[in-house]
């Protein structure tokens, strides 16, 4: 974990020093957000722990072995941030064409015989005991091949704003993954890439009329989806319970209506890490991953629930200074892609807990169990902190 | 570069930059007001409904308390039968509905399929009984008298009883000590409905879906003491039921016992002797109809004089309260509310009215001295008085000469008290009413509590009616439109009367006042309003509130809570009056109507006083009426169409005195024998175990010797035809 700067020179202490001398990169990380981010893991690792511990047909005799997966999950997408901190986003700007190849043979591999299901989604990669879920890593894949082609010729500085052709290109880009995950399905995946798309295109500059012709597509394409029967009869339980939560209470409605309660009987101090009635008695499914939000409204309240709100938001309002701040296209786009993403699948996930949005099998950033969407948003804590590290010293 | 300004971006670009911002905003913001209103705004709720979720509730029925007699004998208590249930929900996720299960069920228990699948049906509008009228997800109970073997077979092959549980449980049982029922006083129970349990929720004794609630009697008036209240375990359990740890553990709380005034002994004598009445009269042939009495109801009450409590009360036709343990049958219910065994479900004692004849009299006896008649002064006693050219005959047509108010008591003059009541009626204005009518008649009953509940403590007390103007009015306006439309002036007797009810039927004439004079006509009464009334006179004055519950003892006997007598008013007669009507009532039981029945009776010990009555009844047999009191106790027992007062009541009433002072036919007392010389003061003792000392209950033998009745006869003491004077 040694070294921001150049290593294997001097003793510690002068490698702190320069870690932290003026203009340092340490120095010009964003603390804030970075603070925020390891608070959300730490708040995390405590409910998938409280989550799990008693739970032997996950755990067997050990009631620590999810909290260590998940340490270790923590531990290792760190570790890619860092990396990705060290490679600087504009050197991996050149390897985006390779990672987005690679990221789109992945999802392509769960269509295969290697691929597996797990709670009805199709997304899944079993590499010999290792689960993938590479559509994680496709949005990362997305953004970056986006904002790689949408701003290749601003940044150059032929144009003020990227032409048509160049957006057609960056939107045929982002098809084919999501496509390929509409296949899966992946439906919560596939909302979240439209909204990176969406929230990518904004800050390209690309003309209004992009925008409105995407969002209306969108709307269009979600009615077609709806009529054709593209998604499965799961899919559009989950839907039909969202409308009327009252619907089939012990049946589909069950999921969103014991989530309602669990977080409800939280009240303002919640019942203390681990003492959840609902949490241990497992009325909620999924309370490590896509439910993670119901232990933390049950056992620690309003107060533990609001301030995982609070940190999200202190990371979003960060990224959105980093967004604006740079003076590249490249990396306002990159930022701005990493915000719509953020934004988008948290609220997506917390809106399903809380009952104002359908069930959606999404992880809560930086909080849910589950490796791949961990390395995930670290790789994109990493980049948004390169684009910041980078910028011009004069910003 | 030219075009691209220092911050690297078009102003565009910055605008929809700050777009995205306000929506990561927003969307964090709807996400904290909605956690806001989900946690702390509703957050109570939530918290309701996840206790509910996860916490299961196991419910021990608590043991209903006893209902005992004054000297702590059982009426009511429970025994451990093994009771063989049904789970309706279980039955009902079967394919056929459980109906296989059932059938060999059945079979195990030697019953119909029919009758058990009778039993597991749900009570609604078209169902008749037996069905369940409990809550659907209790278990039904199918018998509760299944054997060892039976519970074992059901036990042991429980995979082809899915459903079925066979388990001991603590029921009801109505010991019937001594072989005294009580039935109608103890009333019964049955499973609460529905609607029950919603009403009750909210209040300090809310009900269980497996509750049994006390339906009549004192099962039903008392029911709260008797129902203790259900030990609940809740255990917290996860999603798939199984149980994490016990939360909570109320043992169940036994109900308390529920001491009445009721003398089991007394009692048995008193069902006994008014069943052995009844089957007497219906050997007496009636002239007036040309055949044998019917005496198909009756009812006594034996009270004690100076409290209001009641020693007994018996109704009959009577059943067997055990019919109703454990669900009742479908022919058992059929038999209870059928019209063939007249309604054995009726107290008659409280819910039996009828006119009351004679013994009504001390009631205008006292009016006539408060419209000013002198007790002692005299009147005439005709054979017959006449009104504008109708005839009002006295009893058997007899003339006893001038007499004051105090012979006419004795001999039951009816003309002295036609004359009166004709009088005032004229006084007060006649068929053209003063508005200041003292009605001297008819306020009088009411100040002796007539027309109103006794506030006896068992439900559903009637009131009986005093024909008043008030009344006459209302149900003149509440029948007119029939009367008019049947009434004809020259038709059949009862289109005559309808006829004449439809013109002037709101009208009090002067023939209603003067058959209300002797207590015919419109006048209602129930046996428990005149035992008070004679309870009055014996006591001093003092109309009490009658009570069976005398005291509530907590299961362990370490608290009691008395039941006071309570009174609600007093007779309206100065002390003179009062021992001038006293002295006429002994009279009564030693030279009246009544002498014959009380032959060899120890006035000088224990002095009787008595009235007969024999109450006319259009369309049918006469009432029997017989109230009685001594210094103690006060006896008043009535049998529908069964003849005269004192030839038809009055040997079960003295038998029921001898049998309580313990005297035989010669009036000699052995006190050895008496039942209950003195009313019952004490109040039994429980231990803190529960257990009682309940003193051994002696079976009623019936004096085989002849009937005192016979004997004066045989003496030749009785006065010509004693079997028609009242």
């Amino acid at each position: 974990m040694g070294g921001f700067s150049v290593s294997g020179y001097g003793p510690e202490r002068t490698t702190m020093s320069k870690l932290f001398a003026r203009d340092s990169i340490a120095r010009r990380l964003d603390w804030p957000m970075l603070l925020a981010t390891l608070a959300l893991s730490v708040i995390g690792s405590a409910l998938v722990y409280s989550a799990t511990r008693n739970r032997t047909e996950l755990v067997g005799d050990d009631p620590y072995a999810y909290l260590l997966k998940h340490l270790l999950n923590i531990g290792i997408g760190i570790g890619l941030m860092i990396g990705t901190v060290w490679l600087g986003h504009r050197t991996l700007r050149t390897a985006v064409p390779i990672l987005y190849g690679v990221s789109v043979f992945l999802v392509l591999l769960v269509l295969t015989p290697l691929g597996t299901t797990i709670n009805g989604a199709h997304a899944w990669l079993d590499l010999g005991g290792l689960s993938l879920q590479p559509s994680e890593f496709v949005k990362v894949t997305i953004i970056l091949g986006m904002a790689m082609l949408l701003a290749a010729r601003v940044d150059a500085g032929d144009r003020e704003h990227p032409d048509h052709r160049t957006v057609m290109q960056a939107l045929g880009l982002a098809a084919v993954p999501i496509m390929i995950t509409m296949l899966m399905p992946d439906l919560g995946s596939v909302m979240v890439m439209a909204m990176i798309v969406l929230g990518v295109l904004l800050a390209s500059g690309a003309s209004n009329r992009w925008i409105l012709g995407l969002l209306g597509t969108g709307a269009a394409g979600a009615l077609a989806i709806w009529q054709l029967g593209v998604l499965d009869d799961y899919q559009i339980a989950r839907f039909a319970a969202f409308a009327n939560p009252a619907l089939d209470p012990s049946g589909v409605g069950y999921n969103t209506n014991q989530a309602r309660i669990a977080i409800g009987s939280g009240g303002l101090t919640g019942s203390g890490l681990g003492n959840g009635s609902q949490t241990t008695g497992q009325f909620v499914p999924e309370q490590q991953t896509d439910f993670i939000f119901t232990v933390a409204g049950e056992e620690l309240g309003f107060l533990g629930a609001g301030l995982i709100i609070l940190l999200l938001g202190v990371v979003l309002w960060r990224a959105c200074r980093i967004a604006r701040g740079t003076t590249e296209l490249y990396g306002t786009i990159v930022a701005a892609g990493i915000i719509a993403w953020f934004a988008f699948q948290a609220f997506e996930n917390i809106g399903m807990c809380l009952g104002i949005m359908p069930v959606a099998g999404l992880p809560l950033p930086f909080v849910s169990y589950g490796g791949t969407s961990m390395f995930a948003v670290w790789i994109a804590i990493g980049l948004l902190q390169s684009i910041r590290v980078q910028r011009p010293m004069s910003a | 570069m030219t075009n691209i300004p220092e911050t690297g971006r078009t102003p565009r670009v910055q605008i929809r930059l700050i777009i995205l911002q306000i929506l990561v905003l927003s969307l964090l913001l709807t996400l904290g007001g909605r956690l806001w209103y989900l946690q702390v705004r509703n957050g109570d709720e939530y918290a309701d409904e996840a206790n509910g979720n996860h916490v299961q509730r196991v419910v021990q029925p608590a043991v209903r308390g006893s209902i005992l007699d004054a000297r702590g004998v059982p009426l009511a208590d429970n025994e451990t039968r093994l009771v063989v249930s049904a789970s309706r929900t279980e039955l009902m996720k079967m394919k056929d509905d459980g109906e296989a299960v059932l059938t060999r069920l059945a079979e195990v228990l030697g019953m119909t399929p029919k009758d058990v699948a009778d039993k597991v049906r749900l009570c609604n509008a078209e169902t008749p009984q037996p069905c369940w009228n409990g809550s659907p997800y209790q278990p039904i109970p199918i018998t509760d008298e299944a054997t060892p073997k039976q519970a074992l077979q059901i036990r042991e092959r429980a995979e082809d009883f899915p459903g079925i549980t066979a388990e001991p449980t603590a029921v009801r049982r109505y010991t019937a000590p001594g072989s005294a029922r009580t039935s109608q006083v103890l009333g019964y129970l049955s499973p609460v409905t529905d609607e029950e349990i919603q009403g009750a929720k909210d209040t300090d004794s809310p009900y269980l879906r497996s509750d049994q609630v006390g339906r009549s009697g004192l099962e039903r008036t008392y029911d709260k003491q008797l129902r203790g209240k259900a030990g609940v375990t809740a255990y917290e359990v996860d999603k798939l039921g199984r149980v994490m740890r016990q939360t909570q553990a109320e043992p169940a709380q036994p109900g308390a016992n529920v001491v009445t005034s009721i003398d089991a002994q007394v009692q048995r004598v008193a069902e006994y002797e008014l069943n052995e009445a009844m089957k007497a009269a219906r050997k007496e042939f009636d002239d007036n109809t040309g055949m044998n009495y019917k005496a198909d109801s009756g009812a006594v009450v034996v009270m004690e004089s100076k409290t209001g409590r009641i020693v007994s009360m018996a109704s009959q036709p009577d059943y067997d309260p055990n019919a109703w343990v454990g669900g009742i049958s479908g022919k058992d219910y059929t038999k209870l509310t059928s019209k063939k065994s007249n309604y054995p479900l009726l107290n008659r004692a409280i819910q039996g009215q009828a006119a009351p004849g004679s013994i009504f009299k001390v009631i205008p006896t006292t009016a006539a001295v408060n419209a000013g008649y002198e007790f002692n002064g005299r009147y005439p006693c005709p054979s017959s008085y006449s009104i504008g050219g109708q005839v009002f005959k006295n009893f058997e047509s007899q003339g006893h000469g001038s007499i004051t108010l105090g012979q006419a008591l004795e001999v039951s003059c009816d003309t002295v008290y036609y004359s009166l009541a004709h009088q005032q009626w004229q006084k007060d204005g006649g068929n053209k009413p003063r508005k200041s009518a003292k009605d001297w008649f008819y306020k009088t009953a009411h100040q002796f509590g007539l027309g109103q509940e006794t506030g006896i403590d068992l439900p559903n007390e009637v009131t009986g009616r005093v024909p008043d103007r008030q009344w006459k009015k209302d149900y003149w306006a509440a029948n007119k439109d029939a009367w008019c439309k049947q009434g004809k002036k020259s038709g059949d007797y009862a289109e005559r009367i309808a006829y004449e009810n439809c013109l002037e039927g709101m009208k009090m004439r002067a023939g209603d006042s003067v058959n209300y004079s002797i207590g015919q006509g419109d006048t209602l009464v129930t046996p428990i309003q005149m035992a008070t009334i004679y309870a009055a006179l014996s006591n001093g004055g003092t109309l009490y509130d009658p009570t069976v519950g005398k005291a509530i003892i907590s299961p362990d006997g370490k608290r009691t809570e008395e039941i006071k007598p309570k009174a609600h008013g007093k007779l309206p007669m100065n002390a003179k009056t009062h021992d001038l009507i006293n002295d006429a009532l002994a009279g009564v039981a030693t030279r009246g109507t009544a002498a014959w029945r009380f032959g060899g009776w120890p006035q000088d010990k224990i002095p009787m006083h008595a009235k007969t009555g024999t109450a006319e009844v259009y369309g049918k047999q006469t009432t029997s009426w017989f109230a009685t009191y001594t210094k103690d106790y006060t006896i008043v027992m009535t049998i529908a169409q069964g003849g005269t007062g004192s030839g038809a009541s009055g040997p079960a009433v003295r038998k029921i005195y001898d049998a309580m002072y313990g005297l035989d036919a010669e009036g000699n007392q052995d006190l050895k024998k008496a039942l209950l010389p003195k009313p019952q003061s004490s109040l039994p003792k429980i231990e803190t175990d529960g257990s009682i000392d309940v003193p051994k209950i002696k079976p009623y033998e019936p004096n085989k010797e002849k009937p005192p009745a016979q004997q004066e006869l045989a003496a030749g003491l009785a006065p010509v035809n004693p079997g028609r004077r009242d």
